[in-house]
C-alpha cells in the first residue's frame, strides 16, 4: 500500500466540502502537507504549484535534475526562504505547524525540534571554529531546557548512536579533523539530538564516496526503523531514492511529473520524462557494446610513481602503476577520492612528470605535454577561460601548430563545433552563455582540434545531470568509433565506467587494485575492495537494495 | 600538540630570517649606497677632520661583509668604539652613536619609547573597540538606515588623513571649545590620570582612521561569514539570530581582523609620527623627524631598525593568534 | 536538448572565475553605482584642474610663487589684509599669511603635485608588485622563496618611517617631487605583490590554463594569454585603492616638512603652519584640508566602485588577501552536481540585492 496520498486534492475543486473535510482529517494524520506550493525568486519560478503529503514515519524521495526546484521545496518546509526575497505561495504544514503563518518563535520551535535538516556538504555545513560536540549541544539547548553539561552528554550520546567511535573524545574535535563520512554522521547526530518527527535530507550523500554513501544510507535506514521518524529525501540520484524511500516524486521545472511507490514507478514509469530519466541512468550491469578496440598500443604508463610534498610530509599519490591504452579502446579508471586517479590522468597527458617510471607514447618514452594526447576536464566552469570566446579557445591547438590562415581556422572550428553537436555560429560566444553540458562539448571540441590519438577524460560527466551525462557519453563513443581514439575514462561512478570501458583499472590509495577486461572485473571481481565497491553501488530495484543492505549488515555484525 | 609546537618553531625561524634580511637591507641602503658614507654619517656640519675620524671608526677601508659583520655584532653582542682619546663600550643591541650629540642611539630611542608605546597601544585599544563594534553593528543592521549612516561615517573616516583629523580636533577641542588644554605629555608613572587626559586627543586622531578601516573589514568579513553554509545550518535548527550573528558570524570574522591588525601596526607607527609632531609629544616619531631634518644618520637608521622590529614582532604575534583562532592554518 | 534551458543563471556561479568578459560589462556595472559615478566625476574634475593649472592661474592673473608683501599686515605678524584672508577679485581664495602668495594658484598647483606624485608612485608600485608576484608564483621553489621573503621584508618596513629615512640621505639637489614618488613607489609594493602571487597561484591551478598548455603553447604565451588577463581585475582594484593612500602619504611627508619643499606648492605643506593661523585666516586651514579630504574620499569611493564592478563577490575578500578559502570553495563546487540546483536561487538572490 502506498503511504502517500493522492495530494493533488488541494488544487482541484475546493468548493467540494466533503473533500475538504477529508483533507482536514488527513492533515491531522500526516506529518507534511504541502498544498499548491509556489516559490519565486524574482522572475524565476523555482517551484510551481506543487502538492504532496507525507504520513508519519513514511519516507518520500524528491527526485529531479538541476533546476527542478527540489532543494527549494526542502527549504520551504522549514520556512528557510523567509527574509531572502523569495515569494512563497500556497500552504505548508509540517508536524502541525502552518509554516507560512507561523511566527518567528513558532518557526524556531519547529526547526530542529520537530523537523531537522541534513545538508549536502558536511564540511561547510558545520562551523569550522567550534568542537562538533559543542555545536550539537548548542542546538540541543535551543530546544531543551537543560544544563550545558547535560547537553554535552546528549551530544556524546547521539554521536555514539550514529556510529562515531570513541564519541566522548571525538566530540571535542573540530569538523576539519573528521573525514567526510564522519562529518555527515555528525550532522545526522545533530538532527537526531531533539528526536524530530521528520528528517529532511538534502542530497545527504552527494559529496561522499560510494562506499561511504552506502554506510550513510544504511545508517539513515536503521535510524528510521529505530525511531519511527519520517524522511524526506532530496536527491538527483534515482539509485539513492530506490535505496532509501518508500515513495518517489519525480520533479521537473518546479512541477511534479510522476509519483507513487518507488518499486512501481521505477519498474513501470508512466510519464515519458521519467522513462527518459531512468533510461539515462547508467547501470552497473550493462556491458559495453560495439567497441572499435584494436591491438595497437597508443599510450602506456610503466611503473609510474608520483610524490607530492617534501621531507616528512611527502606522500605518493600514485605508486607503481602500469596501464596501457590501445587504439579505439577505452580504459576506465575508477576509484574513490584520494585514490590517485586524477594524478595518473595528469601524468598520462604530461601535465605532471612522474617521480619514477615513464610514460610511453606510440612505443617511445615521452616527457612533457604532447598535442596528440589531449584531456577533457571535470569542471565545465573552470575548464574554459571566461575572458576568451569559445572559438578562440578551440582554435588554440590550430594556432599553436602554426596555422595562420584565419579563414581556414574559423572553418575548422565551425566544423568541430558542429561535430560535437553545437552550432558553428557559436564561435564568438563566451563560456558563460553555455550550460554545463554544452561547455563539456566545447572542451571536447578543443581536444579534437589538436587531432589527438588519445584523450584522457577526467570525470567528464560527474558535474552533469544524468540525461546530459548520457548525451556526452554517447558523443565520446561516437567520436571514438569515427576517429579510432584511444580513451582513458576516469570516474568515481562505477556504472558510468562500466558503460564505456573495454578494460578497467580499479585504484585505491595510489595503487592499482585490479586491472583487466571490464566484464571480468565487474562480473567476477577478484579483490575484496572491488567487491566492496560494487556492493555499495545503489540498486535501482528496492528489493535488491534491501537484500544488499542485509548482506552488508551481516559481515558488520560478525 | 606537537603540530602547534612545530608551527611556532617555523614561525619563529621565519621571524628571525625576516629581521636579518631587514638588517641587511637597511645596512646596504644607508651605509653602502650613499657616496660619502662618512660625511653623511657624521652630519652636514662636520669638519673634514671629524669626517676622517668617523671614517676610521666605521672602518670604511674594510671589505663590505666585514663591515656588515661588525654592524651585526653590535646588534647582538655589543661593540667598542674608540672616540680618539678613549674607548667607549656600546652594549648590545648597539645601534651606534649620534655624532652630532655624542649620545648613544639606543639611549635616545629608549628615552622616547614610552611616549610612542603609550600612544600606539592606547590608540590600538580604541580603534579595535570602535572599529569592530561599528563593523558588527553595521553588519547586523544591514539594509537599514542606521547601517547607511554608519557606512557613510566610516567611509569619511578612511578618507581623512591622520594629521587633518588631528588638526581639526586640536583646533576645535582645545582652541575653540577649550574643553581640554593643549596636550602635554605626562609620564604614566607620575600621574596616570593626567597621562590619559593628555593623550586623549592624540589617541583619537590616530585611532579614528584605523577604526574606520576596521569597521569596513569587520562588516565585510561578517557578511561573508553570514552567507556561508554553516550559518544556514544553525538557522535551520532554530538557533536565535542574536546567537547566529554574535557567536558564529563574529567568530568567523575574527581571523581576518587579527590579520589586518598586524598590517595596521605599520601604518599606525607612521601615523604616530604625524600625531607626535602635531601635538608636540616627545616620542620617537618627533625625534625621527628632527633627526631627518638635521641628517643625523645613525639615529635615523636606529629608528628604522627599531620600528621594523616592532612591525615584524606584531606580524609574528598576529600569525600565532591567527593560528589559535583558526587551527586549520597549522595543518596547511 | 534540455541543456539549453539550464544555461539560464549559470553565469558567475563559481566565485573563483570573475564573470567579466569585457570592458563593456565593467562599465555597465560601474554606471549602476551612483556614488561611484559621482566620485568619478569629482576625480575627473580634479585631474582637469591639475592639468589646466597654468591656464586657470593665468585666468586669475596670478602665479603660485610670487610674494605679495603688501597684502599682509606685517605689524600683526603677517595676517592677510582684508576679510576671509584677503579674498577678492584679484585673489579668488585670498593669500597666504606672511608671504602673501596667491592661495588659488597654490591650491591648483598643489593638485598637480598630489595627483602626479600619487599616480606615478602607484604605477611604480603596481609594476614592481605584479612583476614580483607573477615571478614568485611561476618561478621555481627558490625564486618563490626569495621573492616571498623579500615581499615579507618590504611589508614589514613601515612606509612612513622608511620614506622619512630615505629622504634624509638623498642630496637636496635631487628634484623633490620625483624623489617622493620614487620613495613611495619603491617601498609600497609589498601588498600588491602578495595579492598577485596568490591570484596567479590560484589561476595556475585552473583547468583552462592546463588546457592551454596541452594545446602546445609555450609557457610565456600561456602566461600572457591565460594568466595576465585574470590578474587585471584584482590589480586594477587594488591600484584604485592605492592612489588615495599614496596621496595621504605624500601629504603627510610634506606636512612633516620632508616631502615636497617650498616654493613648490603642496597641500600637506600648506597645512604645516595652518594651526597657527586658523583664527586669522581660516581658509588657509580649510582649503588644503578640504581639498585633501575631497580628493581622498572621491578616489576611495571610486576605488570601491571599481572593485564592485570588477568582481562583486570577491570585493570583500581583497582586503584580507588569503586565497585559502577560494581554493576550498573551488574544490567543493567542482564536486557537487546538486549545487547547481541552488545556483538558480542564488543568482536570483544576488540579482535582487544588486538592484536594491
Amino acid at each position: 500500500m502506498s503511504r502517500m496520498e493522492a495530494a493533488d486534492a488541494g488544487r482541484a475543486g475546493a468548493a467540494d466540502t466533503g473533500r475538504a473535510g477529508a483533507a482536514d482529517m488527513r492533515a491531522d494524520m500526516s506529518l507534511v502537507e504541502v498544498t499548491d506550493l509556489t516559490v519565486e525568486f524574482g522572475a524565476l519560478r523555482a517551484v510551481d504549484g506543487l502538492s504532496f503529503s507525507l504520513a508519519k514515519g513514511a519516507a518520500l524521495a524528491l527526485v529531479g535534475e538541476s533546476g527542478s526546484g527540489k532543494s527549494t521545496v526542502a527549504g520551504a518546509l522549514l520556512g528557510l526562504h523567509r527574509g531572502t526575497g523569495a515569494r512563497v505561495g500556497g500552504a505548508v504544514r509540517v508536524a502541525g505547524t502552518d509554516v507560512q503563518a507561523a511566527s518567528e518563535e513558532e518557526l524556531r520551535r519547529l526547526r530542529g525540534a520537530r523537523a531537522a535538516m541534513v545538508f549536502q556538504d558536511p564540511l561547510s555545513s558545520l562551523d569550522p571554529y567550534y568542537a562538533i560536540g559543542d555545536q550539537i549541544a548548542e542546538v540541543y539547548r535551543v530546544h531543551a531546557r537543560v544544563s550545558r553539561r547535560a547537553a554535552r552528554a546528549r551530544a556524546v550520546d547521539v554521536l555514539d548512536r550514529v556510529g562515531i567511535p570513541d564519541a566522548a573524545r571525538r566530540s571535542r574535535s573540530r569538523p576539519h579533523e573528521f573525514s567526510g563520512g564522519m562529518r555527515q554522521r555528525a550532522l545526522i547526530a545533530m538532527a537526531l539530538a531533539c528526536e524530530p518527527d521528520l528528517l529532511i535530507a538534502d542530497e545527504p550523500t552527494t559529496a561522499l564516496d560510494v562506499t561511504v554513501q552506502a554506510q550513510i544510507l544504511d545508517l539513515l535506514h536503521g535510524l528510521r526503523a529505530e525511531t519511527g521518524m519520517g524522511l524526506l529525501l532530496v536527491t538527483h540520484d534515482v539509485g539513492v531514492a530506490a535505496e532509501s524511500a518508500d515513495d518517489i516524486l519525480v520533479m521537473r521545472h518546479g512541477r511534479a511529473v510522476e509519483r507513487g511507490p518507488v518499486a512501481a514507478v521505477l519498474a513501470a514509469p508512466a510519464e515519458p520524462y521519467t522513462r527518459e530519466l531512468l533510461d539515462a541512468v547508467p547501470r552497473v550491469d550493462a556491458r559495453r557494446t560495439g567497441s572499435p578496440a584494436t591491438d595497437e598500443v597508443v599510450l602506456e604508463a610503466t611503473g609510474v610513481r608520483r610524490e607530492f610534498g617534501r621531507g616528512k610530509r611527502a606522500f605518493a599519490a600514485v605508486d607503481d602503476v602500469s596501464v596501457t591504452v590501445r587504439r579505439g579502446e577505452t580504459l576506465g579508471v575508477v576509484g574513490e577520492s584520494g585514490s590517485g586517479k586524477t594524478t595518473l590522468g595528469r601524468m598520462l597527458v604530461g601535465l605532471l612528470e612522474p617521480t619514477a617510471g615513464e610514460i610511453r607514447y606510440a612505443g617511445r618514452p615521452h616527457t612533457g605535454v604532447n598535442p596528440a594526447v589531449q584531456m577533457v576536464f571535470q569542471d565545465p566552469v573552470s575548464s574554459l577561460n571566461p575572458r576568451r570566446s569559445v572559438g578562440e579557445s578551440i582554435a588554440d591547438p590550430l594556432r599553436a601548430r602554426g596555422d595562420r590562415d584565419e579563414a581556414r581556422i574559423r572553418g575548422r572550428v565551425r566544423e568541430l563545433l558542429e561535430r560535437v553537436g553545437l552550432e558553428g555560429a557559436h564561435y564568438d560566444r563566451y563560456p558563460h552563455e553555455f550550460s554545463g553540458g554544452q561547455r563539456q562539448r566545447i572542451g571536447i571540441a578543443r581536444a579534437l582540434a589538436a587531432e589527438p590519438r588519445a584523450i584522457v577524460c577526467d570525470e567528464p560527466v560527474s558535474a552533469l545531470d544524468v540525461t546530459t551525462q548520457a548525451q556526452v557519453v554517447a558523443l565520446l563513443g561516437e567520436l571514438q568509433r569515427e576517429l579510432g581514439l584511444a580513451l582513458v575514462f576516469i570516474a568515481h561512478d562505477l556504472a558510468v565506467v562500466r558503460q564505456v570501458s573495454d578494460r578497467v583499472a580499479v585504484m585505491r590509495r595510489g595503487r592499482l587494485v585490479e586491472y583487466g577486461p571490464a566484464d571480468e572485473v565487474y562480473d567476477t571481481p577478484r579483490e575484496p575492495y572491488t567487491q566492496q565497491l560494487l556492493a555499495a553501488v545503489p540498486a535501482l530495484d528496492p528489493e535488491l537494495a534491501a537484500r544488499r543492505r542485509a548482506a552488508r549488515r551481516t559481515p558488520a555484525a560478525a | 600538540m606537537s603540530g602547534f609546537g612545530g608551527f611556532l618553531l617555523r614561525r619563529a625561524a621565519g621571524t628571525v630570517v625576516t629581521l636579518l634580511a631587514i638588517s641587511v637591507i637597511v645596512y646596504v641602503v644607508f651605509y653602502v649606497t650613499p657616496g660619502n658614507v662618512a660625511q653623511i654619517t657624521c652630519g652636514p656640519r662636520c669638519s673634514p677632520e671629524q669626517v676622517h675620524q668617523v671614517a676610521e671608526q666605521l672602518k670604511l677601508g674594510d671589505p663590505l661583509y666585514v663591515r656588515y659583520w661588525h654592524f651585526l655584532q653590535g646588534l647582538f653582542v655589543g661593540q667598542d668604539f674608540s672616540t680618539g682619546t678613549s674607548v667607549e663600550h656600546c652594549a648590545a643591541p648597539c645601534l651606534g652613536q649620534s655624532y652630532q650629540t655624542g649620545q648613544q642611539v639606543l639611549d635616545i630611542i629608549l628615552a622616547k619609547l614610552p611616549v610612542s608605546v603609550s600612544l600606539v597601544l592606547g590608540a590600538m585599544v580604541l580603534w579595535l573597540l570602535l572599529g569592530i563594534g561599528t563593523g558588527v553593528l553595521s553588519a547586523w543592521r544591514r539594509g537599514r538606515l542606521s547601517e547607511r549612516v554608519l557606512t557613510a561615517v566610516t567611509l569619511a573616516g578612511t578618507a581623512t588623513p591622520v594629521f587633518v583629523i588631528g588638526l581639526v580636533l586640536m583646533i576645535v577641542v582645545c582652541g575653540e571649545l577649550q574643553l581640554l588644554p593643549f596636550p602635554q605629555y605626562v609620564n604614566f608613572s607620575d600621574d596616570p590620570e593626567q597621562w590619559a587626559w593628555n593623550l586623549l586627543l592624540p589617541w583619537l586622531s590616530l585611532a579614528l582612521i584605523e577604526a574606520a578601516s576596521f569597521a569596513r573589514l569587520t562588516r565585510a568579513a561578517m557578511l561573508e561569514t553570514l552567507a556561508e553554509d554553516h550559518i544556514r545550518t544553525f538557522r535551520a535548527y532554530g538557533v536565535a539570530e542574536r546567537s547566529v550573528v554574535g557567536r558564529h558570524a563574529l567568530r568567523g570574522a575574527l581571523a581576518p581582523v587579527i590579520a589586518l591588525n598586524a598590517n595596521n601596526v605599520g601604518s599606525a607607527i607612521g601615523g604616530a609620527v604625524l600625531t607626535e609632531t602635531l601635538f608636540g609629544l616627545p616620542g620617537i616619531g618627533q625625534e625621527l623627524v628632527h633627526a631627518v631634518k638635521v641628517v643625523d644618520l645613525p639615529v635615523v637608521v636606529g629608528m628604522v631598525l627599531v620600528t621594523g622590529f616592532f612591525v615584524v614582532l606584531a606580524n609574528a604575534v598576529a600569525d600565532v593568534l591567527y593560528a589559535v583562532a583558526d587551527r586549520r592554518v597549522v595543518l596547511a | 536538448m534540455s541543456e539549453a534551458l539550464a544555461a539560464v543563471g549559470t553565469a558567475g556561479t563559481d566565485s573563483s572565475v570573475p564573470a567579466v568578459s569585457g570592458a563593456r560589462q565593467f562599465w555597465r556595472r560601474l554606471r549602476a553605482q551612483r556614488a561611484a559615478l559621482g566620485a568619478a566625476a569629482v576625480v575627473a574634475l580634479l585631474v582637469l584642474v591639475a592639468l589646466a593649472a597654468p591656464l586657470l592661474t593665468a585666468l586669475e592673473g596670478q602665479d603660485p610663487t610670487t610674494y605679495h608683501p603688501a597684502l599682509v599686515d606685517s605689524a600683526r605678524g603677517g595676517v592677510p589684509i582684508g576679510s576671509f584672508g584677503g579674498i577678492g577679485a584679484d585673489h579668488w581664495l585670498g593669500v597666504e599669511p606672511q608671504t602673501g602668495r596667491d592661495m588659488f594658484a597654490r591650491l591648483v598647483y598643489g593638485a598637480r603635485v598630489s595627483l602626479g606624485v600619487a599616480l606615478a608612485a602607484t604605477m611604480i608600485q603596481v609594476a614592481i608588485g605584479v612583476a614580483a608576484g607573477v615571478a614568485a608564483a611561476l618561478g621555481n621553489r627558490w625564486v618563490d622563496q626569495l621573492l616571498s621573503r623579500a615581499t615579507d621584508v618590504i611589508v614589514s618596513m613601515p612606509l612612513m618611517i622608511m620614506a622619512l629615512a630615505l629622504l634624509a640621505i638623498v642630496p637636496s639637489s635631487f628634484p623633490r617631487p620625483v624623489l617622493v614618488t620614487l620613495v613611495i613607489g619603491l617601498i609600497g609594493w609589498g601588498t600588491i605583490a602578495k595579492i598577485v602571487r596568490a591570484q596567479t597561484l590560484s589561476l595556475k591551478g585552473l583547468d583552462y590554463v592546463s588546457a592551454a598548455r596541452l594545446s602546445g603553447w609555450g609557457t610565456w604565451r600561456v602566461a600572457r594569454r591565460e594568466l595576465l588577463p585574470g590578474l587585471a581585475a584584482p590589480v586594477i582594484t587594488y591600484a584604485a585603492l592605492l592612489v588615495p593612500t599614496n596621496i595621504s602619504v605624500e601629504a603627510a611627508l610634506s606636512f612633516l616638512g620632508v616631502g615636497v619643499k617650498p616654493p613648490t606648492p603642496s597641500w600637506g605643506q600648506m597645512l604645516t603652519a595652518a594651526d597657527v593661523w586658523y583664527q586669522a585666516a581660516p581658509q588657509y586651514l580649510l582649503l588644503p584640508a578640504g581639498a585633501l579630504f575631497v580628493t581622498v574620499l572621491a578616489l576611495t569611493v571610486l576605488g570601491d566602485g571599481v572593485r564592485t564592478a570588477l568582481d562583486p563577490r570577491a570585493a570583500s575578500r581583497l582586503r584580507v588577501g588569503t586565497g585559502r578559502k577560494d581554493a576550498a570553495a573551488q574544490k567543493g563546487a567542482a564536486q557537487d552536481t546538486a549545487a547547481q540546483d541552488s545556483a538558480a536561487q542564488e543568482s536570483a538572490a544576488t540579482g535582487k540585492e544588486a538592484s536594491a
